[in-house]
C-alpha cells in the first residue's frame, strides 16, 4: 500500500516549446523508476506535443540531464529549446 | 550583479565591477539589437529566460573563464521587449594585460550563446514574428501570432 505506483511530475517548458503546448508548464504522470525519457514522452503525449522534437535539452533544477537520468519523487524538470541568447 | 536584467544594460556598471589597480586591460562586448536578420527586416525583439538556470550557466561561464585566465569578468543579459539599438547582453573582462582580457571575454560571449537558455522571438516589419533557433534550417522558426495587448 506505501509503494508509489505512478509519480506527478512538474515540466516548465519555454519559448516556442510553451507556444506550441499552450502552457508554461505541465504535469506528466509517470511510472515509478521511470526515468527522463518516459517525462519527454508524457509531453509529447499532450496536445500540442507531437511537433515537439523526439530530442530535446532537459534540465534538472539549474542542470542539464541524461534521458537515463531517474526520476525520484518531487522532481521538477524543464524542457529547453535550442539556445539563441546573445 | 544578477546576469539577467528587464532595464537597460549600464557598461559603465560592469567595467566599475571588474576594475583594480593591477588590471590595466579591460575588453569589452556588446550585442546590439540588429535591424536585419536572414534578410528580414526586424523591427522588435522579444527575450525569455529559464532565469535560475540562466544565472547559474553564467555563474559558471564567468567562474571558467576567471580560472582560465587571470581576470575579472561581468556579464548582463536583456529580457524581455527590445527595440533596434537597445544592448542585449554585455560584457567587461579586466585582466593586467589585453591578451587575457580580449581571450576571457570572447569566451564568455560564445558559451553565453551555446549554453545559457534565454530565447530569442523576432517581430518582422510585415507584422510576422519568430524563434531564432541555430539548429533550423533558415535559423529560425515561425512562431504563432498574439493577439494585440
Amino acid at each position: 500500500m506505501s509503494e508509489i505506483a505512478v509519480l506527478p511530475v512538474r515540466v516548465q517548458l519555454f519559448a516556442r516549446y510553451a507556444e506550441l503546448l499552450g502552457a508554461s508548464q505541465v504535469t506528466v504522470r509517470i511510472s515509478a523508476g521511470g526515468t527522463v525519457a518516459d517525462v519527454v514522452d508524457g509531453v509529447r503525449a499532450l496536445p500540442g506535443g507531437a511537433s515537439l522534437p523526439e530530442r530535446m535539452l532537459v534540465a534538472h533544477g539549474v542542470d542539464q540531464v541524461r534521458y537515463d537520468h531517474r526520476v525520484q519523487a518531487d522532481d521538477e524538470f524543464a524542457l529547453l529549446p535550442p539556445m539563441s541568447g546573445g | 550583479m544578477a546576469h539577467l536584467t528587464s532595464y537597460p544594460i549600464q557598461l559603465d556598471a560592469l567595467i566599475h565591477a571588474v576594475l583594480s589597480p593591477s588590471r590595466g586591460g579591460v575588453a569589452t562586448f556588446l550585442g546590439m539589437v540588429r535591424d536585419q536578420h536572414a534578410g528580414r527586416s526586424v523591427v522588435e525583439l522579444g527575450y525569455e529566460a529559464y532565469g535560475p538556470m540562466a544565472e547559474a550557466e553564467c555563474a559558471r561561464i564567468v567562474a571558467e573563464a576567471e580560472t582560465r585566465w587571470p581576470v575579472r569578468v561581468a556579464v548582463q543579459h536583456r529580457v524581455g521587449t527590445l527595440v533596434i539599438g537597445d544592448t542585449a547582453v554585455a560584457i567587461a573582462a579586466a585582466g593586467a594585460h589585453r591578451d587575457e582580457a580580449f581571450e576571457a571575454c570572447r569566451y564568455v560571449i560564445e558559451e553565453l550563446k551555446r549554453r545559457v537558455p534565454i530565447w530569442k522571438r523576432e517581430r518582422y516589419s510585415d507584422g510576422s514574428e519568430a524563434w531564432v533557433d541555430p539548429t533550423a534550417p533558415g535559423g529560425t522558426v515561425p512562431a504563432m501570432t498574439r493577439a494585440p495587448e
